[in-house]
């Protein structure tokens, strides 16, 4: 089926279908995926604050939506959102920035 | 701080949804939406409750609704309770046939809710009687009562003197998430009511004055791990505001009353209810509150829970009030079942109490 636009809310639903064409795989991966996201070393709320970040970073829509709802369902307030973006933005805009430094360098053999 | 109102009950606005028929035709697919989710007493037969049937284990909690009147007007109530609803409250006669009850029966705990109870003139008398009793008394109090009018300013007091538990809503430790499901200016006044509560010793580690908090989302998602979202509150609480509380109770909202109209008039009626399917959990089926409780409403009559209450779905069987209560026959009937009932059996459960599974 074609559609005109390339990211439908209603397929975050089919997730689980790419089970479909290579079960031992998605098993592997679904599984592997839950025990991510359990509580352990850091808690769910942190997990699911850290997938936040992660999810603007790849800029993934369908990881937004979900890991917002789920945010807010762990008891994560807009600050603590709004700053787990934060941070993936400055990530984002330091590792632009720190390859200044090989601009820099180079630019020290290129002049006087 | 008065409390400036997120909006106005579905009685005074004249709702299709005040009428409790029309809430059952949406939440069967027969209105509004034509979304069909399997019936909730099919869906319980595959979690040992083989006949579709959920019956009562033992009634342990005499619920007693005492009225709509309430300072508050949150936009998820599913009692549909404000400051207009003036004329449904608990009269003195309806009061004292519960006393009766209480006298007959050995029920250990009642457990007054509203609106805000604390509104109806009877409300300190019936705690007095309830206590007189030997009976363990928990009060829903949604705090920023005690901060509304000086006259409801020793309550806490009150409270203390007739051990009452207190059991609060504050669905966040945030001020915005809070305010946008309360009222503008209720997350302060019930920090302020909290620090009352903690002075006198409520809340305070080692004291047998038990303040506990119930979370409830403040939006369309579903609750997580409840004692995960209590460390969360207790930790986010004592920074912020050095307050401090016992337990956290997580419900999940009911798509009933207020916040069905908000789940339909926002479009997210069809996902919320699948969300709870998707979420069905058949281990929390068994612990459902229901099956210890029963519900008495303002005017006397008997349901299995106060949601099943607020859509006027009195417990099956003849002795449906008051007047004619027989703790032998309501200990045996059928509970009442409907697709609201998804609500207490998704995630972890939920009930008056919290998770159940």
């Amino acid at each position: 089926m074609s559609t005109k636009h390339y990211f439908d809310p209603e397929d975050l639903k089919k997730f689980g279908n790419i089970a479909a064409w290579q079960k031992p795989m998605a098993d592997k991966f679904f599984s592997w995926y839950a025990e991510v996201f359990k509580a352990g070393a850091l808690t769910e709320r942190e997990k699911a604050l850290i997938a936040l970040a992660v999810a603007h970073t790849v800029q993934c829509p369908y990881c937004i939506d979900a890991y917002t709802t789920d945010c807010l369902g762990k008891g994560a307030d807009e600050e603590q959102m709004m700053e787990a973006v934060h941070v993936a933005a400055a990530i984002r805009a330091g590792s632009s920035l720190v390859f200044s430094t090989q601009m820099m360098n180079h630019a020290e053999t290129q002049t006087f | 701080m008065s409390i400036h109102q997120r909006g106005k009950s579905l009685a005074s606005r004249n709702s299709a949804l005040s009428d409790t028929f029309f809430q059952l035709e949406v939440l069967n697919g027969k209105a509004v939406s034509d979304v069909r989710i399997p019936q909730f007493s099919e869906t319980i037969k595959q979690a040992g409750f083989t006949s579709g049937v959920l019956k009562p284990t033992r009634i342990e909690i005499f619920q007693v609704n005492v009225g709509k009147l309430c300072n508050q007007t949150c936009a998820h109530c599913h009692v549909d309770a404000g400051p207009d609803r003036k004329a449904e409250n608990m009269n003195r006669a309806t009061f004292e046939k519960c006393l009766d009850i209480l006298r007959r029966y050995d029920i250990p705990t009642v457990d007054i809710t509203g609106g805000a109870p604390e509104m109806n003139p009877n409300f300190r008398w019936f705690v007095e009687e309830c206590r007189a009793l030997g009976k363990h008394v928990m009060d829903r109090c949604n705090l920023t009562i005690i901060m509304s009018n000086p006259k409801y300013r020793d309550l806490p007091q009150f409270f203390a003197e007739h051990q009452i538990e207190v059991v609060s809503s504050l669905p966040h430790y945030n001020a915005r998430r809070t305010d946008s499901q309360r009222g503008d200016g209720v997350f302060g006044d019930s920090i302020k009511a909290i620090r009352l509560l903690n002075a006198i010793g409520y809340g305070q580690e080692g004291s047998d004055l038990k303040l506990n908090l119930v979370y409830n989302p403040t939006g369309t998602f579903l609750p997580g791990n409840q004692a995960a979202l209590e460390h969360e509150f207790k930790t986010q609480l004592k920074r912020q505001h050095d307050v401090v509380f016992n337990n956290l109770y997580a419900i999940t909202n009911m798509p009933i009353s207020r916040f069905l109209d908000y789940l339909l008039e926002s479009g997210q009626y069809e996902s919320y209810m699948q969300g709870l399917l998707d979420a069905y959990n058949p281990s929390a089926v068994a612990g459902v509150m229901c099956r210890n409780t029963i519900s008495v409403s303002w005017e006397g009559y008997l349901y299995d829970c106060d949601f099943n209450q607020m859509l006027d779905l009195k417990v099956a069987g003849s002795y449906v009030h008051v007047d004619d209560f027989d703790l032998d026959a309501l200990e045996n009937r059928n509970i009442v079942l409907n697709q609201h009932c998804y609500g207490c059996t998704a995630g972890a459960g939920s009930s008056c109490g919290g998770q159940v599974a």
